[in-house]
């Protein structure tokens, strides 16, 4: 603000405003060039040259190496994250819409209860949830990791489908039920073909949630059964042997290149999640 | 088409709670326009919402026909409604929200098509049918919203608050509209408004309503002319009738109420000689339009003269605001009478025609049991022949 | 008329549609209630037991807690996460505030540098503390680049210091949310009554007082909530030190959430761990119980 402040003239302080951005568009790149700029370059690059160096010789061997170790972590995130989605989202919309739309004694008690689980530290659930997917016979495979992420992610797309029907009038049910539409006719005619934009959000919302996930990743999984997060971290903090940083950055690029894309193509929907969710806490 | 009778319905949202619904005892005759009046949060939706079945009595019953529906869900009672949000679906075009309640009715397509048609052409709607709710005009969201409820040809039609999101052309307008299609339907209907110009004007019956209670249930007419305590009395009518808080006397056996303007007084005979109103605590009631012009001698009504503080004109006529017993009282006068600020009028009323309303209770006082609109006339006879 | 009755004449059909809400309902009420509040029961009653390796129920009483309170990890840890919270919500806030602000000026390009500001956050903390780690990397990262720009007497090796590899983590952590922050205060502007800007202009204040004086201080709610989400991400941060520094150098980076995991499943000290996670969800109460509070109040005034 004072950059503003100091200059008299108008067209100086835009000056001041722009470069402030710029630069600040600058830093927060680095790290992605840097990442990119590593992961194509050969060892004997690294140490030669420094972070932002162009490569003498653009190298793809790094991402060879990287896909070679972390292909097989890479299907288990899909694996995870694709039925996770889906099946917490479409909770989520018949939640919401029972939240929103056909309150009952003590419904909104339960969204009270549900809304901490937002704010839920999973440290204090770890153990006892470990034990029970123990007892089902889902230690350390994909199929546990889906139920975790189906659980735990109820609190934030049910909050997501509750926030964005409570804005829809209740007029609209009463019409239908009027009209002769029972729950389900409701449901699926009325309310849905209406929640394209809230849809979006809580895939997106849930898609990069469960994609990034590490702690649950790390816990309830082992070897074969691993996401990508964990076979990343466990690449990047391996002592033995040289450390080979491209391969690092590039695996690092395949971790974060589908949230990333996502991100890219919808964006707008993306910080929609964010606020809501945060905001709405 | 059918007639429907509310039996004692009570509603309550739980113990401890106030009552929403108290004893309402209503009915109507197949065919009749029947209007629930009342300031918000006077029950009146919850009435409607009752009626639609999309809330549950927890007391007494609902007939339509000779039918109980008390128990029924919303879609067996065979209603159609008009929601003051029009409650369109805004993902299906106009034609798909009239027919989505006769698809779900099993109706067959041909039969659903000639009906569609006969709506839209019924409305004025038929160039719409393509389009999406949110391209639609207010007034044309209005008309869909109807068309939907036509279509299902329902023994009742509930509409609620249909006209208050218009425009206020607009809304006089289809006002008009909505009677000369009652007037040609001639469908039994329940329609919730609190605006009491659609109530005086729409109505057949009119059930004035408070506090879960209905205040009134009679036809406009009777509602305007015969109030049956004070809040009706302030509630229907514009401007609003004219309370004045006095106290009455008795002098040479004749029970008068004493009105003061500053510039002179007034004893106001009172035509009710029932015992036990004098040096009782009274609300005068006096309709602005009541309140004259002396014209000339000897009409024999009584007159008193009064400072004019304000005038307002609207037009058609002009309203001439006077101190009376320290209260502002509102005279409806033609324009081309209608005095000046600072001029002092004298001013006349027929006291048979002034209302009086117990100052505590605000139940409307010496009508006990006689039918009024005769008593009054009587009353004026009698006072005119003196 | 009786008042009784009114359900008797309900056909199957409407019966089964009034079940039908609660029967939905029902699954994720029995998963919220089990799940997340019978788990927190579970793990509240372990906190009391000597439970090891495999949870056993021998009742300890508090001696789990006072075993965490000895620990000088523990104690670490949360030095760590009060300096760490304490940095990262502040020069978030700073940095966020600051780019809504300056975004707000119609700005060219504007959705363009917010995209940029925000990818961050879509990123997953381990790719975050991967690139970071890789930035900060003593004698090849950032210390090299900048001595190789000129700088020669730069150096950067704060995450083998034990004093200061906390920084790091909060360098990273900034990197990731600040955009978000951004974001928020950014809705939060476009909010704000055009009107009261302008009244201030005429009424003679520079941009600088109106932002100062007049515009931020209307957005308490959003500082409020920012505040409220960075706290929350701070306490609940393991993925970034998990792949930055793995707690180290030694334990000297460590946070509460390195601490549970360490101790409940790689030291197989699941009572002390118990302990510590039932100490965070403390400390998550501590912050969102009055946030709640004042939520809810604000809104019954609506």
């Amino acid at each position: 603000m004072t950059s503003l402040a100091d200059k008299p003239s108008i067209s100086l302080s835009r000056i001041a405003i722009y470069a402030v951005l710029i630069l600040a568009v600058l830093l927060y790149l680095v790290p992605l060039v840097v990442m990119l700029l590593t992961s194509f370059k050969t060892p004997e690059d690294i140490s030669t040259g420094n972070l932002l160096s162009w490569p003498t010789v653009v190298s793809g061997i790094g991402w060879v190496k990287a896909w070679a170790t972390v292909n097989g972590y890479f299907w288990n995130s899909i694996k995870i994250t694709v039925p996770a989605v889906l099946i917490s989202t479409a909770i989520g919309a018949l939640n919401g819409y029972v939240l929103s739309m056909w309150r009952f004694r003590g419904s909104q008690l339960f969204f009270g209860l549900l809304l901490f689980g937002c704010f839920l530290p999973f440290q204090t659930v770890l153990l006892p949830a470990s034990f029970t997917l123990g007892k089902m016979g889902l230690a350390s495979t994909t199929t546990g990791l889906v139920f975790i992420h189906v659980v735990y992610g109820l609190a934030f797309t049910t909050l997501f489908f509750r926030n964005y029907y409570v804005s829809i009038p209740d007029a609209l049910v009463k019409a239908a039920r009027l009209d002769g539409a029972g729950f389900f006719t409701i449901f699926r005619r009325i309310i849905l073909p209406m929640s394209t934009p809230i849809i979006m959000v809580c895939l997106i919302w849930q898609f990069t949630q469960i994609w990034n996930d590490f702690l649950f990743g790390v816990v309830f999984s082992s070897g074969d059964s691993q996401p990508i997060t964990v076979a990343l971290n466990n690449l990047v903090n391996t002592s033995t042997g040289a450390k080979e940083y491209n391969v690092d950055m590039a695996a690092a690029m395949i971790a974060g290149l589908p949230t990333l894309l996502v991100y890219v193509v919808a964006g707008k929907y993306f910080v929609r999640g964010l606020t809501a969710g945060a905001v709405k806490g | 088409m059918a007639t429907l009778e509310l039996r004692n319905v009570n509603k309550t949202y739980g113990a401890g709670l106030p009552d929403t619904l108290k004893n309402i005892e209503l009915s109507i005759k197949d065919g009749e326009f029947l209007i629930l009046v009342g300031p918000s949060g006077c029950g009146k939706s919850t009435l409607m919402n009752c009626i639609a079945g999309l809330e549950t009595i927890t007391g007494g019953a609902i007939m339509i026909g000779d039918q109980d529906v008390s128990g029924m869900s919303p879609k067996d009672r065979d209603i159609a409604m008009v929601f003051q949000s029009y409650a369109l679906y805004p993902t299906m075009s106009v034609r798909e929200n009239i027919e989505f309640g006769l698809k779900i009715r099993k109706m067959s397509q041909a039969a659903i098509d000639e009906e569609v048609a006969r709506v839209a052409k019924l409305l004025q709607i038929e160039h719409l049918l393509n389009r999406k709710p949110g391209q639609l005009s207010g007034g044309q969201q209005q008309r869909v919203a109807m068309g939907r409820a036509l279509a299902r040809r329902p023994k009742i039609y509930l509409f609620d608050e249909p006209l208050s999101n218009l425009d206020a052309k607009l809304r006089v307008e289809m006002r008009t509209e909505m009677k000369l299609m009652h007037q040609r339907l001639k469908t039994t209907t329940v329609y919730v408004t609190h605006d009491q110009i659609e109530a005086m004007t729409l109505g057949d019956k009119v059930a004035v309503m408070k506090d879960g209670i209905i205040q009134q249930f009679g036809t406009p007419k009777e509602i305007y002319n015969d109030p049956a305590n004070l809040f009706v009395a302030s509630f229907i009518g514009s401007p609003p009738m004219n309370f004045i808080p006095l106290r009455l006397q008795r002098k040479d056996g004749r029970l008068l109420a004493l009105l003061d303007s500053g510039q002179a007084r007034c004893e106001l005979p009172m035509s009710m000689q029932d015992a036990g109103l004098e040096d009782r605590e009274v609300i005068l009631g006096l309709r602005p339009e009541q309140i004259t012009l002396a014209s000339g001698e000897g009409n024999g009504l009584p007159s008193i003269k009064a400072e004019v503080q304000v005038t307002e004109p609207t037009g058609p006529d002009t309203l001439v605001f006077v101190n009376l017993n320290d209260t502002k009282v509102c005279c409806r006068l033609a324009p081309d009478v209608a005095p000046q600020v600072g001029e002092t009028v004298t001013l006349q009323f027929d006291p048979a025609k002034v209302l009086l309303f117990d100052a505590k209770t605000g139940e409307r006082l010496g009508t006990a049991g006689a039918p009024k609109a005769e008593a009054h006339s009587a009353n004026v006879a009698q006072f005119k022949g003196r | 008329m009786s008042s009784v009755a009114v359900f008797s004449k309900a056909s199957p059909f409407d019966a089964l549609q009034r079940w039908l809400p609660k029967l939905v309902l029902a699954p994720s009420m029995f998963i919220v209630l089990v799940g997340f509040y019978g788990y927190i029961l579970w793990t509240f009653v372990l906190s009391f037991t000597t439970s090891t390796f495999l949870p056993n129920y021998k009742w300890a009483g508090l001696a789990q807690y006072a075993r965490l309170f000895d620990n000088d990890r523990w104690w670490v840890a949360s030095k760590n996460l009060a300096l760490f919270g304490g940095l990262f919500i502040g020069i978030t806030l700073v940095i966020g505030v600051l780019l809504a602000v300056f975004l707000d000026q119609r700005i060219r390009r504007e959705g363009f540098i917010r995209t940029i500001y925000l990818y961050p956050m879509a990123l997953s903390m381990i790719v975050t503390g991967t690139a970071w780690k890789w930035l900060l990397n003593p004698g090849m990262g950032l210390d090299k680049l900048l001595r190789d720009w000129g700088w020669e007497g730069f150096r950067l090796d704060w995450l083998i210091d034990p004093d200061r590899v906390v920084y790091c983590l909060v360098i990273a952590a900034v990197w990731q949310a600040s955009g978000f922050i951004m974001a928020m205060f950014l809705a939060g502007l476009r909010g704000v009554d055009q009107s009261i800007i302008r009244a201030a202009q005429i009424d003679g204040a520079s941009m600088p007082t109106i932002y100062w004086k007049v515009v931020l201080p209307s957005l308490r709610p959003v500082f409020f909530s920012a505040v409220m989400i960075l706290a929350h991400i701070a306490i609940k941060s393991f993925d970034l030190v998990a792949a930055m520094t793995a707690g180290g150098p030694g334990y000297s980076s460590d946070l509460p959430a390195m601490f549970m995991y360490s101790f409940t499943f790689s030291r197989g000290q699941m009572g002390m761990g118990s302990a510590s996670a039932i100490l965070m969800l403390g400390a998550i109460l501590a912050i969102i119980v009055p946030y709640l509070y004042s939520e809810l109040r604000t809104k019954r005034h609506d």
